[in-house]
């Protein structure tokens, strides 16, 4: 066992990929000056035709990547800051999204486009965004969302390994605090796989990405209120282990999905519907979500906190089920 | 002046009729209702892929746009596939999940036919960044029209190949209109050549109806991609003969008699004079046209006796791995 922050997970997962596939390489905005540390050593290693610093310019090397990708390469992209993979709509979205699909699968693109997202540090509403949710409603991109950085590590390794674009969002708020990781270089953690961060009974809290740490805290408090809570992590919003999450949700009867993506057709919209579709006839109460609120983010720090999920939000909606709960039982 | 000693110098001539042929056949059919969707032909541009891809080897990589039927063609592609998929059948070289705006044959080197118009130069840029790091020497030839120049995907496309020097040659096919716009409207340089001083990148315009003139510039460029020297721009000065598209909205252009006065320098019986004056006997000629004739109506034949996708295809290829089919799908 080693221990990495969700960075260094990060910057070993690339490292060791590299090292095993000569196909492997990195390209993105400033990655020679390892703007974030996910880069460093990796020009020592591998030399500045693999570890590729790029033009300001998000449409095309990410649509670049596809070409490459599809001459036999596997690209990583590393798009910085989430906001930036706005420019590349066009690329992600017609060409890598849906290159296979409309050449009937002649094409084949193995590349992962990594972004982090950058909120609740006072960068305001063009820096602050958790676009996931919007990359979900396109078909052909696969997208990972690790909450640590154990899963960063196997998540990332497995997308890099995956024959399909992967999207991978860091969530900056999960970048600090250590944590053991697995040495050995193919530890991996399959895409679709989710885990169950806390084993509970009373409540399912499904929690996506910064979402989870906060799951953790709420439940650790609901606890000693005597409520006991059971927090799961998709890891990978597609594919989505919606069977892990029903499973819980038929044992608790109750759910609460936290994500840190604004609410309107968020990735929770997307959870809370299938559990509807799927175990309506086990819920004993409505499904809540906590999710950010629908407008932007604002620079003055005391206005933007609140917008998030939080901690204080999260007892609240938990308490909120299990007490109405039991009002409607007596 | 031709060189008929040339191997290549009746093929240019076959690969361009079967363009004529295949493009003359898919508006009749269109016409009559056997092809969905809209219709962008390249009648009229022929000397402009040919010439082109005339020079590539099949391992070389094509980017081709939404008028791109012509371009697998010219690369060298079989006809019965890509006529099937124009007819949305499961024997269409894309399963008939792209039909007429996406007519890619990867086994000829095609990356995609891509009809966002301009989102395929990051892509040619990219498949010129693969070669480099994988060491071969492939080139990449990638097919834009002048309207596309104003994309923003062009420009960061030819960004990428410019600085990092990637063995791509960018094909510019100014055939004077992006649907209704003519280039004056659109483009404010006067050629678009110009567009690749801001790159520093080496150009050349070229008679596009002259299929001989194209592939002299083409073969100087792909001499300098591939020996490491970087990019190319290619400005093909063409004409489409048809309108933008057909069942695409009204896309109809009163363009007078230029149609007429173009038609004056076809490609095809430009190149087909040219044969005949260097000796080519004309029962050469005609044997030539026979062949590609009965080639395209064997394609059609082909393309009509074909079964169309069952449901479940609509779920194959978003993954390497199919999705799982909801419950609602009929299959
Ligand atoms: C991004 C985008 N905008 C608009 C269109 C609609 N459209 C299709 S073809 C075309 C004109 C393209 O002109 P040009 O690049 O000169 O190619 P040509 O059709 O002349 O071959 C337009 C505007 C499109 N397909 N994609
Ligand atoms: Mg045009």
């Amino acid at each position: 066992m080693a221990k990495l922050t969700y960075l260094e997970a990060i910057r070993q997962a690339q490292f060791d990929e590299m090292q095993r596939d000569p196909t492997v390489f990195l390209m993105g905005e400033d990655l020679v000056c390892n703007v974030f540390g996910t880069a460093t050593g990796l020009v020592e290693a591998f030399g500045t035709e693999r570890v590729r610093d790029t033009p300001i310019s998000e449409n095309g090397f990410i649509g670049a990547a596809a070409g490459a990708a599809m001459v036999g390469t596997r690209p990583i992209v590393d798009a910085t800051i989430s906001s930036f993979l706005y420019p590349a709509m066009d690329q992600i979205i017609s060409i890598i999204a849906k290159s296979r699909y409309i050449y009937g699968g002649q094409a084949r693109l193995p590349l992962v486009i990594r972004s982090c997202m950058f909120y609740g540090n006072s960068n305001a509403a063009q820096h602050s965004d958790r676009p996931y949710s919007m990359f979900m409603n396109v078909p052909g991109l696969k997208i990972i969302v690790p909450s640590n950085a154990y899963d960063a590590l196997g998540l990332l390794r497995a997308a890099i390994r995956d024959d399909n674009p992967v999207l991978c969002f860091e969530d900056s708020t999960c970048w600090s605090g250590k944590m053991d990781v697995p040495e050995d270089p193919d530890f991996m953690i399959p895409l679709g796989c989710g885990d169950i961060k806390q084993e509970g009974s009373d409540i399912s809290i499904i929690a996506i990405a910064g979402g989870v740490p906060l799951a953790m805290k709420a439940a650790k408090k609901l606890a000693k209120d005597g409520i006991s809570a059971e927090v799961i992590d998709p890891r990978s919003l597609v594919p989505l282990d919606i069977a892990l999450i029903l499973q819980s949700v038929r044992k608790t009867g109750r759910a609460i999905v936290v994500d840190p993506a604004h609410q309107n057709c968020s990735a929770a919209s997307e959870i809370s519907a299938q559990i509807v579709e799927h175990a309506f006839d086990a819920l004993r109460g409505p499904i809540l979500r906590v999710a950010t609120a629908d407008t932007h983010l604002p620079f003055s720090p005391d206005i933007e906190k609140p917008l998030y999920p939080t901690v204080d939000r999260i007892i609240a909606a938990a308490s909120q089920l299990v007490r109405s709960d039991t009002r409607m039982k007596a | 002046m031709t060189d008929i000693s040339n191997s290549n110098a009746l093929e240019k001539l076959r690969r361009m009729l079967r363009i004529r042929h295949f493009e003359t056949v898919a508006e009749a059919i269109h016409a009559k209702g056997e092809i969905p969707g809209a219709l962008h032909t390249y009648a009229g541009q022929e000397a402009s892929g040919v010439g082109t891809c005339i020079v590539l080897r099949n391992d070389d990589y094509m980017v081709g746009t939404h008028r791109s039927h012509g371009h697998p063609i010219a690369k060298g592609a079989a006809l019965r596939p890509l006529m099937a998929e124009l007819l949305g059948k499961a024997t269409g070289i894309c399963k008939g999940k792209g039909g007429s705006m996406h007519l890619s044959d990867f086994s000829v080197g095609s990356l995609g036919e891509t009809s966002i118009v301009g989102s395929g130069v990051p892509v040619a840029a990219g498949a010129g960044l693969g070669s480099k790091l994988l060491g071969n020497d492939r080139v990449t030839l990638c097919f834009f029209g002048d309207g596309a120049t104003g994309e923003g995907a062009f420009h960061e496309g030819m960004n990428l190949a410019a600085v990092w020097k990637l063995p791509v040659i960018f094909c510019c096919e100014n055939n004077g209109y992006a649907v209704s716009t003519p280039s004056s409207a659109g483009v404010p340089v006067k050629h678009m050549t110009d567009r690749a001083k801001a790159y520093d990148m080496p150009s050349a315009q070229v008679d596009g109806q002259d299929v001989d003139a194209v592939e002299a510039v083409m073969a100087e460029a792909v001499a300098r991609a591939r020996s490491g020297g970087g990019p190319t721009f290619i400005e093909t000065l063409t004409y489409r003969y048809a309108d933008h598209a057909v069942n695409m909205g009204r896309v109809l252009l009163d363009r007078g008699d230029e149609v007429d006065e173009w038609k004056k320098r076809d490609p095809i019986d430009l190149y087909r004079a040219r044969l005949l004056d260097s000796g080519v006997a004309a029962d050469v000629l005609a044997r030539i046209e026979d062949e590609v004739s009965a080639e395209v109506a064997d394609a059609l034949q082909f393309a009509r006796d074909s079964a169309y996708p069952t449901q479940a295809e609509a779920f194959d290829d978003v993954f390497v791995d199919r999705l799982p089919i909801p419950a609602f799908v009929q299959i």
